[in-house]
């Protein structure tokens, strides 16, 4: 447990520089609010419209895909850990795994999902 | 030397533990700070011009070095404006969910050799050893660095901010794969090594990586993983060729366009404690952490000398990439992580796999 | 039937968004209103006018000579051959022959301002596709034409370098050598520019088959300059109607037929180094003579209409006089602007391309809003 401790303090002393950072630059930085500054920036002209609107599916479809590609590195992490124990009937059972994956892979690639036009 | 161990040994766990922290707190920021300057000086001698020479106090200029002291005076003396159209609250915590997430990634790299005294074994990695995290840990503290990218274009509330958010997440997300699949074979290979520590480690741990890159570094024994691994650190750090998420000459600034005093401040020298960390895990996956060719044991101070040497360089790299060579466009940036990256990173696993199986290991 | 299922029908969302006036590289005070689905741009419209002062309508209040100023600001970072423009209109219209010392510094003073015009488009074109160091690289040797233009008229950027009739003083000593040095520099200069860029995969990758202008659509737009020949159309002004030395020199019209963005790069390339020529050709075969022509002091014209153009770096650079009996001003005076026509290429370089395209495209186009506003 000790060794959580170290990031945990870590952790601690890492949030308080912006904290102490943010505390100093209240008392020092000037402060002289005008409607124009509190304005949004859009190359000088008034935004038409929200920022917040409803975004492009593809950044969704990139997240979903990440998911699967993610769990799937997840199963060979212990995979790495155990090669030596596992043997030659690992690498056959991980390479039999990764073939399904690259099945769905190409699947995806056909479809177009990884192209962003 | 002998006083020094004196304190050592009676000094509690804790002192020992709180001189790391402060140097790991204070090497990270330090190198990151100074690679400001180097950024700048860098990119001068790159361009041809001289690059800040002019701050100093009475005339001292230190090569520029004072620069970094104005600069900070000057963030902290600008004036704070907080966009009232976006979330306050998150506006405000997002430097802070950048910044921390940074700092932590450092905190179980070995930057030198462990080493024993009075029967006592002392290890130059924050978290000694053993832990059960091991390399898992900065791979996952990494991930969080696109939540503060993300907070802080989502509460900004303007379009140019949202798009780099988006753009930056979908960025590191894809580069994240490659990343951990070249890891994985680091594990493989590092986890069927023999390693002469007496200590049993995981194969995951950075000391063990570390130990196993005795003969060839990581970097010569798997070129292919070291090539991605390299490529992703670039993407994840959200330096050029893949900045995206700031994208000046495009988006203007950014995820962090409506920022300004010490906030962008921290957006800023988060991205440097970032460069710090990537170059901190390439060296110790890849570069053989604090190791010296063909010196089997350098010693505490050699090693933690060759673990900067190689650091600084690395930090440097960055910085000569940056100035060297254009931005790719989104979908290239896409096409590179999901179709070139992912199944380079794949092949190299099972291409470790097999070599390593017709080594006998396995 | 299904129009309880009309939610699922896949419908996105655009955004619309300005880039500019306001923004690091839309060279200056250019707005484009974009509509994006996502990345993509749907619709692409330039919205021009915040530079506007009205050059045109001052230069009618203005005398003959003193209107050249104002061709100064119209393009900034090619006042030389602006000034050409307007001298050799005014001289077209009165008649005036001017001696043949002065069309030779003439044109190597356009060539020169050809080659920083040329150099800061790479320059401002690089940034914006995010490859900084190029920046520095032309403008550190783009000084050194400044320099040149320092030296023979005292101004660096606005030179009005030239007088109705041929030019003010002759040529200052030691313009030659700076000349000669300058090309020198120039010709590693270039390489470096080269060797950071032209084979450079990421370079290629944002600019091969980007932006693409086709030479049907290109003439059909008006479209001239290295935009026009970067699409195959061999068309100079220089070649078709030489005006100053011109006619004399020897160089190539670049052109390539790929009509995108690299090609736009290759063509500005080569042009520089066909620029290089004709200034050794200028320095080498300078007759001696003198510089300027006899020209009553007021001139006073009658009623006539000119029209005169020259290559300017960005493309055609027209004006059209108009002068009524006895004007000491133009009655009327018109400026064909090349970056005003080219910007028209803009919605369909960049139409169902991505956002970074639009960029490329603005820097590919090398508009100067100075011009374009007037």
């Amino acid at each position: 447990m000790r060794a959580y401790a170290a990031i945990l303090l870590l952790a601690l002393v890492a949030a308080c520089i912006p904290v102490a950072v943010w505390t100093l630059a209240y008392f020092v930085a000037p402060k002289f609010p005008n409607p124009t500054k509190a304005t949004n920036y859009e190359c000088g002209i008034t935004s038409p419209g929200e920022a917040r609107e409803k975004f492009h599916v593809r950044y969704y479809l990139i997240a979903v895909m990440f998911l699967v590609f993610d769990v799937e590195s997840v199963f060979l992490f212990p995979f790495a850990v155990q090669f030596k124990e596992l043997a030659l009937f690992g690498i056959i059972e991980i390479g039999i795994f990764l073939f399904l994956l690259l099945f769905g892979y190409f699947y995806i690639w056909k479809k177009g999902a990884l192209n962003w036009e | 030397m002998d006083s020094f161990a004196r304190l050592l040994h009676l000094s509690p766990p804790l002192a020992w533990m709180a001189l790391k922290l402060l140097i790991v707190i204070g090497g990270v920021m330090g190198i990151a700070a100074v690679l400001t300057w180097v950024e700048r000086r860098g990119a001068a001698m790159m361009q041809d011009r001289i690059g800040p020479n002019r701050a100093g106090v009475k005339g001292i200029t230190l090569l520029g070095l004072v620069q970094l002291a104005a600069d900070g005076i000057k963030f902290f003396l600008k004036e704070d404006v907080v966009p009232p159209h976006g979330n306050r609250l998150l506006f405000t915590l997002a430097p802070a969910l950048a910044f921390v997430p940074a700092m932590l990634g450092f905190a179980v790299i070995p930057f030198g050799q462990s080493f024993s005294s009075g029967g006592q074994a002392y290890h130059l990695s924050l978290l000694d050893p053993g832990n059960g995290m091991g390399m898992l840990y900065p791979l996952a503290i990494g991930s969080m660095a696109v939540y503060g990218i993300l907070v802080a274009s989502w509460s900004s509330n303007n379009k140019w901010a949202i798009l780099g958010g988006m753009r930056s997440g979908a960025n590191m997300v894809s580069y994240e794969l490659g990343m951990s699949l070249a890891v994985i074979s680091i594990f493989m290979a590092a986890g069927n090594s023999p390693v002469g520590s007496p200590v049993t480690l995981e194969a995951y741990d950075p000391h063990r990586i570390v130990e196993a890159q005795e003969g060839l570094w990581f970097a010569v024994r798997q070129p292919l993983g070291f090539l991605v691994f390299f490529t992703c650190m670039f993407a994840e750090t959200n330096r050029l060729p893949f900045d995206f998420a700031e994208g000046e000459s495009e988006i203007v600034a950014g995820f962090h366009t409506e920022y300004s005093s010490m906030k962008f401040a921290l957006l800023q020298l988060s991205e440097y404690i970032h460069i710090v960390t990537a170059s901190a895990l390439l060296v110790t996956l890849y570069l053989g952490g604090w190791r010296i060719p063909f010196v089997p044991n350098p010693g505490v101070l050699l090693s933690v000398a060759a673990f900067l040497a190689k650091l600084l360089f690395l930090c440097w790299v960055f910085v000569w990439v940056r100035w060297t060579i254009p931005r790719f466009r989104y979908d290239q940036l896409m096409f590179l992580g999901w179709k070139v990256m992912l199944p380079l990173s794949m092949a190299n696993l099972l291409l470790q796999a097999w070599l390593m199986h017709g080594r006998g290991i396995a | 039937m299904f129009v309880f299922l009309e939610f699922l029908v896949f419908k996105t969302e655009e955004m619309e968004i300005n880039l500019g006036p306001q923004h690091p590289s839309t060279h200056g005070v250019l707005r484009v209103k974009l509509r994006l689905d996502g990345e993509t741009v749907v619709q692409c419209t330039p919205i021009i006018g915040y530079l506007h002062r009205g050059v045109e309508k001052i230069c009618e209040n203005k005398t003959w000579f003193q209107g050249q100023v104002w061709t100064d600001r119209m393009d900034y970072v090619a006042a030389v051959t602006n000034n050409l423009g307007w001298a050799e209109g005014v001289e077209k219209l009165f008649g005036i022959q001017v001696p043949r010392r002065a069309h030779y510094v003439r044109t190597l003073l356009a060539e020169l301002n050809r080659i920083a015009s040329h150099q800061l488009w790479l320059a401002t074109h690089a940034l914006d596709i995010g490859a900084m160091t190029v920046f520095l690289y032309c403008f550190r040797d783009r000084e050194a034409i400044l320099d040149i233009f320092e030296a023979f008229c005292g101004a660096r950027l606005t030179t009005t370098a030239f007088r109705i009739g041929g030019l003010r003083e002759d040529v200052p000593p030691g313009m030659d050598r700076m000349v000669r040095n300058f090309l020198k520099a120039f010709s590693t200069g270039i390489e470096e520019y080269e060797t950071l860029l032209s084979e450079n995969r990421i370079w290629k990758k944002r600019t091969v088959g980007v932006a693409k202008l086709q030479a049907k659509d290109a003439v059909a737009l008006g479209i001239t300059g290295p935009v026009l020949r970067a699409a195959g159309v061999p068309y100079d002004v220089r070649k078709a109607f030489p005006s100053a030395a011109y006619a004399e020199m020897d160089f190539q019209i670049a052109t390539r037929p790929e009509a995108d963005t690299y090609a736009r790069y290759l063509v500005r390339l080569e042009e520089m180094r066909q620029s290089a020529r004709i200034v050794q050709q200028c320095l080498d075969g300078l007759p001696e003579g003198p510089v300027m022509a006899k020209i009553p002091k007021i001139l006073k014209s009658e009623v006539c209409e000119v029209y005169h153009s020259i290559e300017a770096p960005k493309g055609e650079l027209g004006y059209y006089f108009v002068g009524e009996k006895g004007g000491a001003n133009p009655y009327r005076m018109h400026v064909r602007a090349p970056s005003f026509v080219n910007l028209q290429a803009l919605p369909k370089m960049t139409e169902g391309n991505l956002l970074a395209d639009v960029i490329a495209a603005i820097g590919t186009l090398d508009v100067v809003l100075g011009e374009i506003d007037r």
